[in-house]
């Protein structure tokens, strides 16, 4: 039987020299959890699922840094990676497929340039082909903001909080696109993407747990797997997260870079609750 | 020496790194050292992507590579590499090699796909490549497409994922895996290991 995955990100500041995995932000200062292919060898140890690293730099004169975190990385981590953060082309793709990536997680681009995801999948197959949504709730609470957002075919979704849609962000979650994250989740299906790493703004950063409401929604209307991600803080929220939706995995940092939780800790806590994990 | 074919498709450096682990001189071969096949212990195929295109690609190394598998050399196809061991597949329109009877056809519509991640095996019967696994171990899937041969003995271990697919088949010293094991952590590098053995058995 398929096993829920449960997946660490490793978010790679590559201004230093190797890349750093950052940790978090304390007293103003970034702080590190350590050298990329290390702590990777570590979660692989620990039981890890897949790895996703990404780039938060994001520039184009560092890529050539994150190529090189990969290879040394997939000559000795034998699980699935995926490479994420600034993917502008079926170029920039290929580098990190040579390097030894198996999969990219392409965002910005994708938003900007519909044909990449195809083109991504064509060559290098939809199983490598993860396109991330950061979404954000747009709650709407009169009569004229649900004519304004169901205008270009949004679908409202009920949450505790009241009737929402979701709006898919880019560039890093600084520009706001006036996507539907819903819709975008079944065109990039269309367009070949095999995978979608789906992140909840609201939550990411919250330790509150996943947006239940948004990973729903998106898992129940589109047939390929779907990765949750987004304010995660506790061993419970994963098991939330498999239970009220058909996300495929979840997907974490802090705890686990924190020491927090072993990824092993995890999974036996899920394992316990009946959720279907590969110890 | 165990040669991985290198036919220009995906994952080659990760079997490459992985049989590293296990095996102490694995080879990379190109188009220009068609021969050095001949002189292999082991052939290993891999493949991902669209069928067409790894059909396409591989086509140059067919003839030498049944010659192989006559002479008895142990050959394993990974992923699309395995499907391409089959005669046809729906997802393209290229011809497979045949060494499989069979088909390889789209997963039901009623579950996910890809089948992405890590499932077990149901062994339907013991051999070399899998000594050592049990179905309580983990292996990491990623496909669209299945393998169905036409003879069912064909497969040697299937996995459940809306309903029971050909997970590993063989066919005298030719194997085929749906599954990474240069993916797949420890479980996987032994089966590398496991194929090795075989290899090495025979010279």
């Amino acid at each position: 039987m398929l096993t829920k995955r449960i997946i660490p990100c490793l978010d790679c500041d590559l201004a230093l020299p190797e890349g750093r995995v950052v940790k978090g932000i304390e007293f103003q200062r970034i702080t590190y959890a350590g050298i990329p292919w290390e702590l990777a060898r570590e979660y692989d140890g620990q039981g890890a699922d897949e790895l996703v690293f990404l780039d938060i730099t994001a520039s184009h004169e560092r890529r050539e840094t994150m190529a090189h975190v990969i290879a040394k990385t997939a000559s000795n981590v034998f699980i699935p990676l995926t490479v994420g953060g600034g993917i502008r082309s079926v170029e920039d793709a290929r580098r990190l497929f040579n390097a030894g990536a198996d999969k990219v997680s392409i965002n910005t681009a994708a938003l900007l340039k519909h044909e990449l995801v195809n083109n991504v999948a064509r060559i290098f197959g939809s199983q490598a082909c993860v396109v991330a949504i950061d979404a954000k709730r747009r709650y709407v609470r009169t009569a004229a903001e649900v004519k304004a957002a169901t205008e270009g075919g949004r679908e409202l979704i009920e949450t505790t909080d009241g009737a929402c849609w979701f709006e898919c962000s880019y560039y890093g979650g600084r520009k706001f696109t006036g996507v539907d994250a819903v819709l975008w989740s079944k065109e990039v299906e269309e367009r070949g993407a095999g995978e979608i790493l789906l992140t909840s703004m609201d939550r990411d950063g919250t330790k509150d747990g996943f947006d239940l409401a948004l990973t729903r929604a998106v898992c129940d209307r589109v047939n390929i797997p779907v990765i949750a991600s987004g304010g995660c803080g506790l061993p419970v929220h994963m098991k939330a997260v498999f239970e009220a939706t058909e996300a495929s995995a979840a997907l974490a940092a802090s705890i686990f870079h924190y020491k927090e939780y072993t990824i092993q800790e995890v999974k036996r806590y899920l394992l316990e609750n009946g959720v279907h994990i590969r110890l | 020496m165990i040669a991985i074919v290198d036919y220009g498709i995906g994952n080659r450096f990760s079997i490459y790194n992985g049989l590293k682990r296990v095996y102490d001189q694995p080879l990379l071969v190109t188009l220009d050292v068609v021969a050095s096949l001949k002189d292999a212990a082991g052939i290993i195929v891999p493949g991902v992507g669209a069928f067409d295109d790894c059909a396409r690609s591989f086509r140059p190394f067919a003839a030498i590579l049944i010659e192989c598998i006559e002479s008895g050399v142990p050959v394993l196809g990974i992923c699309v590499g395995m499907q391409l061991l089959l005669e046809e597949s729906e997802e393209g329109s290229e011809t497979g090699l045949g060494l499989i009877p069979g088909s390889v056809v789209r997963l039901p519509k009623t579950v996910r796909v890809p089948h992405m991640g890590w499932n077990n095996l149901t062994i339907q019967r013991p051999t070399q490549l899998l000594a050592g696994i049990t179905e309580h171990d983990y292996f990491y899937f990623v496909h669209s497409y299945h393998c169905v041969p036409r003879d069912a003995e064909r497969v040697v271990a299937s996995v459940e994922y809306g309903g029971a697919l050909a997970a590993v088949v063989q066919r005298g010293n030719l194997y085929g895996l749906q599954f990474h094991p240069e993916k797949s952590s420890e479980k996987g590098l032994h089966i590398l290991r496991n194929f090795a053995a075989i290899a090495q058995e025979g010279t």
